[in-house]
């Protein structure tokens, strides 16, 4: 599986998670919301960057319940909870989020 | 006829070192690369049946030194830190190589 | 602790690169810390070098897993007993580790090691002590 952006092709497995994490780039993320019929704003943003950069310090991508904490701990209580970020990725925070984010799938999510 | 041995199991985990050592005749050289680097590390065992072994030339792969965070200073004296180019120049150079797995 | 928790102790033996089964041990402890069970890690015999710091892949093309170690306490995975006679027989001590830490949120989130240097007298008790065993 692929998909494409502007000519140009990104590997994907059969659940839609991009196969090369050195690949991704913003478009990536914008095109998978887009199948998802999500326009992703500032805060999704935010999630989205904060697994990357928690992927870049801990080499896995977390499993829900840890992403939660760990949002909570970054970016305050009112993030920090199941609630804000199911309403930002309706399909799993852990799994939507870390899709976008080019991520493998979250470790520890069952 | 010069032999190049090749180690690529800790000595810990299995007996390919104390094979090799034991075959290892003077004027050879050995060279420790992936788990086998485990073997070079100063103060242990194994680094003792190696400063007891005359005439051999050890060697071991840096790459797989730096891989699994084990820095220079640990490596024993007399143990030779090598990179992929010079791995290639002890198999070219040598009569035959024998790897120990 | 209710009686449906039970004591489950990962055993690493392995060395980190030269198998799989250090990295697969890994994602298993990630995986089943779903499951609000007791978790410990034993590491020994050479299952000690999967904490050696310092550790750099990039020379030998593959993924260097030991920053993982460090999301351990995210998982709520908080012991992790290392075999004093392993370390010593391989010429390394407690320094040559990463330092492992967890929050405690039983201590007002205090920052405390995760790495325990046991004797190879108290891992047998500790083992003795647990439910479950899981061999890597």
């Amino acid at each position: 599986m692929a998909i494409e952006i502007n000519g140009k092709s990104f590997e994907t497995d059969e659940e839609g998670y991009l196969t090369n994490l050195s690949d991704w780039e913003p478009g990536v993320a914008e095109a998978m919301a887009k199948e998802d019929d999500l326009e992703l704003t500032d805060e999704h943003w935010e999630i989205i960057n904060f697994l990357r950069e928690y992927y870049e310090e801990y080499q896995i991508a977390p499993a829900v319940r840890v992403l939660t904490k760990a949002v909570g701990k970054k970016l305050g209580k009112e993030k920090g909870n199941s609630k804000y970020l199911y309403a930002l990725f309706p399909y799993g925070p852990g799994k939507q989020a870390c899709r976008f984010a080019g991520l493998p799938k979250p470790t520890g999510c069952i | 006829m010069s032999t190049l041995h090749t180690v690529n199991k800790s000595p810990f985990e299995k007996s390919s070192m104390d094979s090799c050592l034991a075959y290892a005749k003077a004027g050879s050289s050995v060279l420790m690369y992936e788990d086998g680097i485990y073997g070079a590390i100063k103060g242990t065992g194994c680094t003792q049946k190696i400063a007891a072994k005359d005439g051999v030339n050890f060697y071991v792969l840096g790459p797989d030194l730096k891989a699994r965070g084990v820095s220079e200073d640990k490596v024993a004296d007399g143990i030779e830190i090598v990179d992929y180019a010079k791995f290639v120049s002890l198999a070219a150079e040598n009569d035959k190589v024998q790897a120990w797995v | 602790m209710s009686e449906d928790i039970k004591k489950f102790m990962y055993l690493n033996r392995r060395a980190p690169y030269g198998t799989i089964y250090a990295w697969e041990s890994l994602e298993v402890v990630l995986i089943g810390a779903a499951f609000d069970q007791d978790v410990s890690l034993a590491f020994l015999d050479d299952g000690v070098y999967q904490l050696v710091k310092g550790q750099d892949t990039a020379g030998v093309d593959m993924k260097n897993f030991s920053p993982t170690y460090q999301a351990l306490g995210d998982y709520d995975v908080t012991k992790l007993y290392v075999e004093k006679e392993s370390l010593e027989e391989r010429g390394l001590s407690l320094e040559d580790l990463m330092p492992l830490t967890y929050e405690d949120e039983d201590d007002d989130w205090a920052e405390k090691d995760s790495i325990r240097v046991v004797s190879r007298a108290e891992m047998a008790d500790i083992m003795e002590d647990q439910d479950v065993m899981f061999s890597f």
